[in-house]
């Protein structure tokens, strides 16, 4: 709590007993920004748009300058439409299929075993896909998260096809009428060409079974990554049209502030973050809550 | 990438044009682009502002030579001071010793257990007896990760699926190795936060107790900003020997290798390059320095002019 509102307490003292916002309350603002990987040229849009409003009113006190400053990040985040957990799954569409992707180690699994934790407290009958055949003990671990999360796991040997994986899944899932169905996929670098379109096949394969699956891609994005998540972004929508974030490993001091410009540029809202390794370590986005710990020291 | 920089360089010393040195007005200027550029590759904010502040210092009177554009004797001037930053020469592994234990570190998902069977597997290439040591007690199914990627490359892991206790499973692995003839230990560890007290506890006590001559602290080439705080804490904790850098196939521009090398002045050793258990490499600090900046060709081009 004692440096809850450090940046505040900063921009109070250089405002004080100015009438106007200055370059030097500017400068530190641009440091703050780039510090949490905001990224320099949606930091700049930001404090375009702040100078702007304060040639409008103008006089501000630290406090205005500080709503101002507030709702002109949040104002980049896009909206989640869907406000609650249990909003995201609709009773109409059974199952409801989630596909997890994203880069090597961000904390796709682990997110999906949080994700089955959820549903299943929701009272949803969840089915996991272990749809990374490729890296060492994957398979084993997703069947880690299915004991934890009581969850029913589909999988096959190491090394075989992930699209005959999400198709095992979702036939089972309907045989068995069960109401949520997630795909996990092996960890890829979004330069990889030939992994990209592993990805499309996936989806392609999972179409042909639930017509509209899936009906969500969830894109994974670890906290800790600059600016080449916004590239990360790109490809993966590319490949899969991606249309939910995940955040994970915000326990950490990493910021995650890349996302801004992200949610800004793409329209894809960030759903969820990761705050821990347990099962219930995973949170609806809130994003107030988001903008508030940018301007936090940790 | 850098076409751009290069040509933003060539923008800011337009008035320059016709005269013979580097001027203090124009070398402003041309910080700024080198600092955006810096700052878009994942530089610490801190680290760039140093870094052009020396670049700036060490440009100003320097002579242009007809045959290259200012901004191209601006960037090989940035280059060069970004290559001695990074270290000028590769650093290696010592492993004279008769027996010698090397403990790996770092965050969540870095690439630490993958890079454990990377360094196993080179290290056997050249006749040594390595151990893997599971020492991750926590993530589901680490301990099946390491010993299939143990088994993948022929390098026996030295497991205890009942112990959650880290540095009772080193101590007990280390006089395994002596007795059964290895002449290296490389213990994998689980991913922990800087900011978990506990965890960092933890480690430091692994360190106590396996006494290793080399501690390696692995990191993600994709790392933004944060770098520095991860490096600057692991390394308080456990005054780390080297730097691996993962995941360099990417396209990362990998700036977190500047800031922590500028933070803790500890060499990279590593990088990571694929997922398979051969793609590693020793790290060169120039293309690291060519590859931040975002460009190809462009120092040997001036170094031939
Ligand atoms: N502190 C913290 N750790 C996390 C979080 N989410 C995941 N992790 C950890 O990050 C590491 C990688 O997580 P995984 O779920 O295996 O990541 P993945 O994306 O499935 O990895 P690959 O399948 O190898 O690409 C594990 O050690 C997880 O426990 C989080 O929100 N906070
Ligand atoms: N593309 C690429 N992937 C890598 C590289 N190194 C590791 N990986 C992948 O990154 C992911 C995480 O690697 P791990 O070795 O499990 O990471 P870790 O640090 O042991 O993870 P935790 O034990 O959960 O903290 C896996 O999917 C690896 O295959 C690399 O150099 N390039
Ligand atoms: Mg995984
Ligand atoms: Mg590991």
């Amino acid at each position: 709590e004692k440096t809850k509102d450090s940046m505040f307490t900063r921009l109070s003292k250089m405002v004080a007993g100015k009438s106007r916002v200055d370059e030097e309350v500017l400068d530190e603002l641009e440091e703050l920004l780039v510090s949490s990987d905001v990224g320099v040229s949606t930091t700049l849009r930001i404090i375009e748009r702040i100078e702007e409003r304060v040639a409008r009113d103008r006089y501000l006190n630290a406090t205005e300058l500080n709503t101002i400053l507030r709702e002109e990040v949040a104002a980049l985040l896009s909206e989640n439409n869907s406000a609650g957990f249990d909003d995201t799954y609709s009773e109409t569409i059974r199952p409801y299929v989630i596909m997890v992707v994203g880069v090597n180690g961000v904390g796709k699994t682990t997110t999906i075993g949080k994700l089955a934790h959820k549903f299943n407290q929701a009272g949803k009958k969840v089915v996991l896909g272990a749809g990374d055949t490729f890296r060492a003990a994957a398979v084993e671990q997703i069947h880690v998260w299915g004991e934890r999360a009581a969850a029913r796991v589909v999988s096959q040997k190491m090394g075989s096809d992930p699209a005959s994986v999400a198709y095992d899944t979702l036939k089972s899932a309907i045989a068995n009428n069960e109401d949520v169905a997630i795909i996990d996929t092996a960890g890829r670098l979004h330069n990889k060409v030939g992994l990209m379109n592993e990805l499309s096949k996936i989806r392609n394969v999972m179409n042909k079974v639930v017509p509209g699956a899936p009906h969500e891609v969830l894109l994974v994005l670890d906290a800790s990554t600059g600016q080449n998540a916004i590239e990360q972004c790109k490809q993966f929508t590319a490949a899969t049209e991606v249309n939910a974030l995940a955040l994970t490993k915000l326990d950490g001091t990493a910021k995650g502030g890349v996302v801004i410009g992200i949610s800004d540029q793409f329209k894809i809202p960030v759903k969820y973050i990761g705050v821990g390794e347990g099962k219930e370590d995973l949170q609806l986005f809130d994003r107030v809550a988001f903008v508030d710990s940018l301007f936090r020291e940790k | 990438m850098f076409e751009n920089l290069q040509d933003k360089l060539d923008r800011a010393f337009k008035v320059l044009k016709g005269h013979g040195s580097i001027t203090e007005i124009n070398v402003a200027e041309t910080m700024k682009e080198v600092r955006k550029a810096l700052l878009d590759a994942d530089v610490s904010f801190k680290v760039a502002k140093a870094f052009t502040d020396t670049v700036k210092e060490k440009a100003l009177g320097q002579n242009v030579l007809t045959s290259v554009s200012p901004g191209q004797l601006m960037v090989k001037i940035t280059n060069d001071e970004l290559s001695k930053l990074m270290g000028g020469q590769a650093a290696n592994l010592d492993l004279s010793a008769n027996f010698t234990i090397i403990l790996i570190a770092g965050l969540q998902g870095s690439g630490k257990t993958t890079f454990s069977g990377k360094l196993a597997r080179l290290i056997k290439s050249k006749g040594k007896r390595p151990l893997l040591v599971a020492g991750d007690v926590y993530r589901p199914a680490a301990i099946d990760q390491l010993k299939i990627v143990g088994e993948q490359i022929g390098v026996p892991v030295f497991t205890d699926y009942e112990s959650k206790d880290p540095v009772g499973i080193a101590e007990a692995a280390i006089s395994r190795a002596k007795q059964e003839g290895h002449n290296v230990v490389i213990i994998d560890t689980a991913g922990r936060l800087a900011v978990d007290e506990e965890m960092m506890d933890e480690i430091a006590r692994v360190k106590a107790a396996a006494n290793p001559q080399e501690i390696l602290f692995v990191v993600d080439a994709m790392t933004g900003q944060d770098a520095v705080n991860t490096a600057k804490t692991f390394n308080e904790r456990l005054d780390f020997d080297g730097v691996v850098l993962t995941k360099l196939d990417g396209d990362t521009r990998g700036g977190a290798a500047l800031s922590i090398r500028a933070v803790v002045d500890k060499p990279i050793k590593f990088i990571g390059t694929g997922e398979k258990l051969d793609a590693i490499d020793v790290f060169h600090p120039d293309r690291m320095a060519s590859r931040i900046l975002g460009m190809g060709d462009v120092v040997s081009l001036v170094e031939r002019a």
